[in-house]
């Protein structure tokens, strides 16, 4: 009757993917001062992410974009009662345990900064917080599930406070189970081989260069002692869980140019858990009144009587075309 | 009978599953239903209240005008279950001005009292008259004091899950390990008519503030 700790998948994973429930049907800001940050969960924020510059303000200088300061995290840590993440480059391992070793309850392996590791992202089953990846389509879900985020979210185009990538990542990607949904276990074996072709990558390059051709050299061993194989087989075994539930297996909150509580309430419409918030708050003219705003609009995203009212008389963030954005300036392409 | 869980924020769709589960493999004759608004709190017979950011759920529940009607109807004999977050908003104090208790049960609460993250934890635990269970730790709440209610379980010599006539509280999250006991015992807590199986109506409205 009482059931055996080895039955839950996983202890850690449990305790992983469970903090991101806790989150769920909430809004995550980013701030950068500890005012903001009480700001923040005065309005009634699940949790804030620690940075030094929202988005639209990495995105305005240029170079290269890190983690934060320690002392600005602690700072923020010190200052609110609700979770504390941090942002880390995509790969960074030193990165990520430092800030683990701070405190933070969650990282973001996030494409807003610039990317440390051109093959891989971190290893974050290793890693004793959860972490959260963006992805643009159910792949780059699966391949961050499997290396082990706790919880995913769309990328959108960050710092634009433009929502339109974010719902095509959110359509994508919900086309993406619906069509998993209908395959059959021998295609889900070949989507998930066609899945693990990223790991290849640097293996590949060293094929070329030792045999001045792309054929892979060797399977093992591709990704922290796994060989292609069990890659696979454990992409399958997530691409099975994701037919069986019609769904990703975790929390799937939306990311990436939310600016006015409608846009909010749009992306829980399209099936996100939950929204993170970048630039649109404290980019906006009256961050306290947007931020108690967008969380409303979240709570309560059909209920278009409440979006309306907590609508009046707010101004959302400049936003930016990015149609007319150069390939190499849209954040989203960052990450594989 | 309508059981409701406040649906603003937390895991709330994970409470709602157990209560499925109970419907369909105990043949509990629930509806598990999201309360939202006064409305929606008006029709149910037991409420839970579940894990997530207690001052997120505070500040909603106190904006919709929830916040009194919960009070209100649980001082009438409305069976309420807190987990984690929950409990910290029944609690009688929960020494933070972010998040005021509600005075149901009588304990005093500290928020995030095991630490950030990274001391989430789990265990196995013994609970009074339910058995042993696997309790999930999410950077809870420690309950530092009980007064008039009974501790049904205990972590390292602290309380950890606590009852009163018609309050049932932990500091722990039920929900997620898929297990349907604490759920079934909230449950019987609730008698006909909605009223707990005592059948006692202790309080009135005119007792409250």
């Amino acid at each position: 009757m009482s059931p055996n700790i080895t039955d839950l998948r996983l202890g850690e994973d449990l305790l992983k993917r469970g903090f991101a429930k806790m989150t769920k049907g909430g809004v995550v800001m980013d701030v950068t001062t500890a005012e903001q940050a009480r700001i923040a969960e005065a309005a009634g924020a699940v949790a804030v992410m620690a940075l030094e510059r929202v988005p639209a303000d990495i995105r305005a200088a240029g170079g290269v974009a890190r983690m934060a300061d320690p002392n600005k995290i602690k700072e923020i840590m010190e200052t609110v009662s609700i979770p504390v993440m941090a942002k880390v480059r995509i790969g960074h391992i030193s990165e990520a345990y430092t800030l683990a070793s701070l405190g933070v309850d969650m990282l973001d392996e996030s494409e807003v900064l610039t990317p440390a590791d051109p093959f891989f992202h971190i290893n974050k089953k290793e890693l004793k917080i959860p972490v959260v990846c963006g992805a643009r389509n159910l792949g780059e879900a699966v391949r961050r599930i499997f290396e082990g985020a706790a919880m995913i979210r769309t990328k959108g185009e960050a710092g634009t406070g433009n929502i339109v990538e974010a719902v095509r990542h959110m359509r994508v990607m919900n086309e993406g189970i619906k069509m998993v949904k209908s395959l059959t276990s021998d295609d889900l074996k070949k989507v998930a081989s066609t899945m693990s072709d990223s790991y290849r990558i640097v293996r590949r390059e060293i094929s070329s260069q030792f045999f001045g051709d792309q054929k892979v050299l060797g399977d093992d061993d591709l990704f922290y002692g796994k060989s292609g194989k069990q890659i696979e087989a454990e992409l399958y075994q997530i691409l099975d869980q994701i037919k069986k539930q019609g769904r990703l297996p975790l929390v799937n909150f939306a990311a990436g140019g939310v600016a006015t509580p409608a846009d909010g309430a749009l992306m829980m419409k399209l099936g996100a858990d939950g929204v993170f918030v970048g630039s649109g708050i404290f980019k906006s003219p009256d961050p306290p009144e947007m931020a108690k705003a967008v969380v409303e609009a979240v709570e309560n995203y059909e209920d278009y009587q409440i979006i309306g009212t907590v609508s009046q008389g707010l101004t959302g963030m400049n936003g930016l075309d990015i149609d007319q954005m150069p390939k190499d300036m849209r954040l989203q392409e960052r990450g594989w | 009978m309508k059981v409701g869980v406040i649906g603003f924020q937390g895991d709330v769709a994970e409470h709602v599953e157990i209560l499925y589960k109970l419907k369909e493999e105990r043949k509990r004759d629930i509806e598990p239903v999201l309360v939202k608004s006064r409305r929606m709190l008006s029709e149910v017979s037991a409420l839970i209240l579940p894990g997530g950011e207690s001052t997120t759920i505070y500040k909603l529940i106190k904006e919709y005008d929830i916040y009194w009607d919960i009070i209100r109807r649980a001082k009438n004999g409305m069976p309420v279950m807190g987990t984690c977050a929950g409990l910290i908003l029944v609690s009688k104090n929960a020494k933070d001005e972010r998040v005021r208790g509600m005075d149901l049960i009588d304990i005093t609460i500290r928020r995030n009292a095991y630490g950030r993250q990274a001391n989430s934890f789990y265990e196995n635990i013994k609970v009074n008259s339910i058995g042993n269970i696997i309790a999930i730790f999410i950077r809870a709440p420690i309950i530092e004091s009980v007064g008039d209610a009974e501790v049904m379980a205990t972590y390292d010599n602290q309380p950890i899950m606590v009852r009163n006539q018609y309050i049932l509280g932990m500091t722990f999250h039920p929900e997620l390990s898929g297990d349907t006991r604490i759920h079934d015992y909230f449950l019987s807590m609730v008698g006909r008519e909605g009223y707990t199986s005592s059948g006692k109506r202790e309080w009135y409205v005119s007792d409250i503030a």
